[in-house]
């Protein structure tokens, strides 16, 4: 297949097709790690590593997968990188690694993960599949830190650990809204984000 | 090729999830000892966290170099066995604090096995016990941080209690776990959890040493501190834990605060004891 647009493949899924806002994938993480900006950081990276490795390894393998094993081939090369990723982790990030505790592993069940090798990998050349499966990471990665810095910020202030907001505001009278940082909250957020999308792109408004 | 045949698919899954398996061995003994160092880290931040609750001015600052004030403010560390005897030194990092020994939670899970065995009527074992014991000097202040582990709702739970030198007072107290539920059970590791055994003591001659339970049902409330709502088998587990642990620490705490005691005395006498030809000379003056 040459004939494959890569600025599409790219750009589509951060944007038009991010599989958060439009597909509604992998919202469980999206809630649960997005408290603060690191967390929320390091989560998009390891999305990024784990989407586009596997997808890479599963294009890679795709004509020698035996077709009625074929779930369970894509959910051990997932469940590689992920092992791989969290072991990493906590090897040289632990604190970040504890606050992001099973998130990590459940990477691994991540619908976006096995959507694109199910859906693009099986189908097409190993580095499109890598370029489809980091710009998935990517789209999910982007909203994870958008919706992490609206909740950090107004949550408690801050931003990777830094105060943001001056004491001022606080001798004032301002307070940090303790409800933000609940996960109730980030779904919110995540319907504000996909509203605003909406709102722009016509075409993916049902009729 | 024929990907779809019985012995293909078979031969394909052996080989791949063989190849899988030998990655991650691989990757996981390369990365243990850097691992097995951050969980050493935490657990000594673990012990300084709970020792420096008794003194409101001992902050740990986050990027502070743990190991280093380990080895500044702790007096002593040993294993001690259920009749208060010690049993064994751990290294306390005074010459080089890259050689601070600690107990890990696998070792407190052993030694948990122990106590429950010994619970269960195999008194014999006493001996086998080495619980570990930290003695912290937080500005002047000394401090026994004793741990204790038990199973939680969904996997074990663990903590470690500063006792003042007296043998029963809590100056300090914080718990981890492994997987307790998010928002209720994971509460016992927030400070509005364990600031509450700060000042509490324990009940050394009673049947129980330490509660945890809801208000109605606290009997001895400096022997006790208010349950976790929704959480009641972590608090309930928690209580546990600790009654266990404190039990076969008793023999030493007692012994410690006697200790203690004594020495605090002998230091009255020699104090006197220097004062009073000071005064003396005073007097000739």
């Amino acid at each position: 297949m040459s004939d494959i647009n890569y600025k599409e493949l790219l750009l589509k899924p951060i944007f038009k097709g991010n599989p958060v806002t439009v597909l509604v994938l992998g919202i469980c993480s999206s809630l649960a790690v997005t408290v603060q900006m690191k967390g929320a950081c390091v989560m998009a990276l390891s999305v990024i590593v784990v989407t586009g490795l596997s997808s890479f390894v599963a294009s890679l393998l795709r004509n020698t997968i035996p077709n009625r094993i074929r779930i369970i081939v894509q959910l051990v090369v997932v469940s590689l990188m992920v092992i791989l990723v969290d072991q990493i982790l906590k090897a040289y990030a632990y604190s970040v690694s504890k606050t992001l505790s099973v998130y990590v592993g459940l990477i691994i069940t991540n619908c976006i993960v096995m959507g694109r090798i199910e859906a693009f990998a099986l189908g097409n050349k190993p580095i499109p599949s890598l370029l489809d499966g980091l710009a998935n990471g990517a789209g999910y990665g982007l909203i994870l830190v958008v919706v992490a810095f609206f909740r950090e910020i107004l949550g408690s202030g801050t931003l990777f650990g830094m105060r943001i907001i001056p004491q001022s505001f606080y001798d004032a009278g301002y307070m940090d809204n303790g409800l933000i940082i609940l996960p109730p909250m980030a779904l919110i957020l995540l319907g504000i984000i996909i509203w605003i999308q909406r709102s722009f792109q016509k075409d993916l408004q049902e009729k | 090729m024929n990907t779809n045949g019985n012995i293909y698919t078979v031969i394909y899954s052996t080989v791949l999830v063989v190849l899988v398996a030998a990655i991650l061995a691989f990757v996981a003994m390369s990365l243990q000892g850097k691992q097995n160092e951050n969980i050493k880290r935490e657990t000594i931040s673990k012990l300084l966290g709970a020792a420096s609750q008794v003194d409101s001015t001992f902050v740990i600052e986050e990027d502070a170099d743990i190991l280093g004030l380990y080895a500044e403010n702790i007096k002593d560390a040993f294993f001690v066995d259920g009749t208060g005897e010690k049993v064994g030194k751990m290294d306390t990092g005074k010459e080089n604090k890259n050689s601070i020994q600690v107990t890990s939670t696998s070792d407190l899970k052993k030694q948990n096995d122990i106590l429950k065995k010994i619970e269960d009527g195999e008194g014999d074992r006493i001996s086998e016990l080495a619980l570990p014991v930290y003695v912290f000097d937080i500005n002047g202040n000394e401090v026994t941080v004793i741990p204790c582990y038990g199973a939680g709702l969904w996997g074990p739970i663990w903590g470690y209690l500063a006792i003042d030198s007296d043998g029963s007072t809590i100056d300090g107290a914080i718990f981890d776990h492994k997987g307790e539920t998010p928002g209720l059970g994971s509460k016992i590791a927030d400070k509005p959890f364990y600031g509450k055994f700060h000042g509490k003591t324990f009940n050394l001659d009673g049947e129980k040493v330490f509660t945890v339970a809801k208000p109605n049902a606290i009997t001895e409330p400096e022997h006790s501190v208010d349950a976790i709502s929704g959480a009641t088998i972590t608090s309930q587990a928690l209580g546990n834990s600790i009654n266990l642990w404190a039990k076969y620490y008793k023999p030493y705490l007692a012994k410690a605060a006697a200790a203690f005691k004594a020495e605090a005395a002998a230091a009255d006498s020699t104090a006197t004891g220097i004062a009073a030809p000071a005064a003396e000379i005073a007097g000739i003056k």
